[in-house]
């Protein structure tokens, strides 16, 4: 009696799932991602999937969210389980996925990677989304060349020592440093902490070393380099007038709403808006054809932007701005 | 008779030589690499009113937050015998409520007032529940405060539910940098006056005596008619208030929260203030001032780096060896070889700190 129950109740199970897989002609989608609780980008980022992969786009999606790899790797597990269409991974780790990308593949679903690249055969995915942190540095850098200042003083205020963030964006500069283009006032981390970049700055503040640039690796260190900058009477942001240029990352909406009002110069994006790009290549793949335009690894590459005191506008504002 | 006095002075406060002794190096050390480096000006800030300036400053300055953490965490360490590892996410917290209510309506001096008893409230609610686990569930301070360590930075995030949400009023400006007019920064006002609100507190009640003797021995402390789990309670309470003004100072000086970096890893500094402070991590015995002194010794030897420009990569080794040495200074192994020179230098009949101590 109990087996027969079972056996009835699993199948009603399979045939709900079967039903809500197929019902409507959606496409069932299954995102593993990181909790929107890690910073504004994240929030940004899932916020991003939810409102693209909706029922009025002709999805039917589930989401995860983990910053541990095994339960990210048991979440996927399990949308292979339910069967759904295609595997949208952000994954906490780069290594540890091979065997489930597999199983994936053998169950005939189609994975996407987004934001962070995973190591494995390339064989395993269909295309990867993700931004270059080195080109954000680039872009960056290159703004900074254009402005054409007579000369170069840098108070460089890096991220967490070894995050792809802080790698990316050191690295044009450090090539600069390294060309004698621009001379190191200073390069210390405040591992991210506000408070600690404010300190940095209000240091060599202190040794009466002239600067006349703050490059800081997100938002929130350029505002705290700002804040000892306020407290010294030392004027910053756009204008002929002023003594500091002020760069940041990020493009929180205060931020940009920073360069907007001219007190700030530069902000950079990394682009948290992969979403629209795969369900295009999704709808792709739907209508039999081919994805075109990944690059040797299978990657497309988010286009970013940087923006500049001079030419932001509102618009910009709340299009690309992050968070309140 | 004088030269008792004197010795006596010393051997009352013999536990305050490692951070002064760490100071005076660092003070040394600082003046040789560059004569001006304590050097103080006055210059106007951006708002145009005058403000003193220089490395004295950004050091007392920058070492606000952690000097009133070491404060509540030797109440703690000496009254439990264990520390807490949530400062830094129940400053997160405190921060976020006083955010929250900051949103709530145009920033005025009532708000401001408003969000700082919220977040006071806040704070002392998570302290005491911090402080029931330890008292009544006799868990240890590091285990029962563990759980707010790890989940603290994320209740922070839930209450605005943004990242970093900022905040700006001349009234917020007030409380984290400058009050028009004095140019001593707010946050060493702040600092100075929650110095003399404890000093108040251990003059005016037995509550010092009473933290004392829980810590030296419980049993002893009911017997005397001492709740010793309400002592600790109240401690860990008390450690809650300190970090909600930590966490206003810190939210104050950017006008942002960023539930994640805030005050972060500042549990392992406000720790070791204690440490270097000479107060006895098992409980009992402790001097507040020690603690202080310990944090103004971190902050130093941390915007020294910042001076010397130390490679970002290298900051942390740097400071480790720092501590290593503090700590071992502080050790009973070296006071007590401390104790028998001096005993044969000056022949007093003094035996080591740290045997007295054990007494």
């Amino acid at each position: 009696m109990r087996k027969m129950f079972a056996a009835a109740l699993s199948l009603a199970m399979v045939s709900a799932m079967s039903v809500s897989a197929f019902a409507d002609g959606l496409i069932s989608v299954g995102v593993v991602n990181n909790p929107p609780s890690e910073s504004g980008y994240r929030e940004a980022n899932v916020n991003d999937f939810i409102n693209t992969f909706t029922e009025a786009n002709g999805y039917d999606a589930k989401f995860y969210y983990s910053i541990k790899n095994d339960e990210q790797l048991s979440a996927a597990r399990q949308f292979i389980t339910d069967g759904v269409d295609y595997l949208l991974i952000s994954a906490a780790e780069t290594t540890g996925w091979d065997a489930v990308l597999q199983d994936a593949q053998d169950a005939g679903i189609s994975v996407f990677l987004f934001d962070r690249m995973i190591d494995c055969d390339t064989d395993l995915f269909e295309a990867a989304v993700v931004s270059n942190m080195a080109d954000e540095g680039d872009t960056a850098v290159n703004w900074l060349l254009a402005q054409e200042l007579p000369e170069y003083n840098v108070i460089h205020i890096q991220g967490a020592m070894g995050s792809d963030a802080q790698i990316g964006r050191t690295g044009a500069l450090d090539a600069q440093f390294e060309a004698g283009t621009m001379n190191k006032v200073v390069q210390q981390t405040a591992t991210w902490d506000e408070a600690e970049a404010k300190k940095i700055t209000e240091a060599v503040i202190n040794s009466g070393e002239s600067f006349n640039v703050i490059y800081a690796e997100n938002d929130g260190m350029a505002k705290g380099a700002v804040a000892a900058l306020d407290e010294a009477g030392i004027t910053h942001g756009y204008g002929d007038d002023k003594q500091v240029i002020v760069m940041g990352f990020d493009c929180n909406k205060w931020a940009l709403r920073e360069l907007f009002d001219g007190n700030w110069n530069y902000d950079g994006q990394c682009s948290p808006f992969q979403a629209q790009v795969i369900s295009d290549m999704i709808q792709t793949l739907e209508e039999g054809g081919e994805i075109e335009g990944l690059n040797e690894n299978k990657q497309i590459i988010s286009v970013e932007k940087g923006f500049d005191a001079y030419t932001i506008s509102r618009k910009d504002i709340d299009t690309y701005g992050l968070g309140e | 008779m004088k030269r008792s006095g004197a010795s006596r002075f010393f051997y009352n406060n013999s536990q305050l030589l490692i951070p002064l002794i760490a100071i005076l190096l660092l003070t040394v050390f600082n003046l040789i690499r560059d004569p001006g480096f304590f050097s103080v000006g006055i210059a106007a800030n951006n708002n145009g009113d005058p403000v003193l300036q220089g490395n004295l400053i950004s050091i007392l300055n920058g070492a606000s937050e952690l000097v009133i953490l070491s404060m509540g965490m030797t109440l703690v360490t000496a009254a439990a015998g264990g520390q807490d590892i949530s400062v830094g996410a129940l400053a997160a917290i405190g921060g976020s409520v006083f955010v929250k209510v900051l949103k709530g309506g145009s920033i005025n001096g009532l708000l401001v007032l408003a969000a700082f008893l919220a977040c006071c409230a806040a704070a002392m609610v998570f302290g005491a529940l911090n402080g029931s686990l330890v008292s009544f569930f006799g868990i240890q301070p590091m285990i029962a405060t563990l759980i707010l360590f790890t989940c603290g930075r994320s209740i922070a995030y839930w209450i605005n539910g943004g990242a970093t949400p900022t905040v700006a009023s001349p009234i917020l400006n007030a409380i984290g940098s400058f009050i028009p007019g004095i140019p001593v920064p707010t946050p060493i006002l702040i600092v100075i006056a929650a110095g003399i609100l404890f000093a108040l507190l251990f003059r005016f009640t037995a509550l010092g005596l009473y933290i004392q003797t829980v810590g030296i021995n419980q049993g002893a402390a009911r017997l005397n008619g001492i709740s010793a789990k309400g002592i600790k309670l109240l401690s860990f309470i008390l450690l809650g208030a300190c970090c909600a003004v930590a966490g206003v100072i810190g939210v104050s000086r950017l006008g942002l929260i960023n539930h994640e970096t805030l005050l972060i890893n500042i549990e392992m500094d406000a720790i070791l203030a204690v440490a270097i402070g000479g107060n006895n991590l098992g409980g009992g015995r402790f001097k507040m001032i020690g603690s202080v002194l310990g944090a103004y010794a971190i902050q130093a030897l941390t915007i020294t780096l910042y001076a010397m420009k130390v490679p970002s990569t290298d900051v942390k080794a740097y400071k480790a060896v720092v501590i290593i040495i503090l700590v071992i200074m502080g050790s009973p192994v070296v006071k007590d070889a401390a104790g028998r020179l001096w005993k044969r230098l000056f022949g007093t009949r003094r035996t080591g700190t740290a045997g007295k101590e054990a007494a």
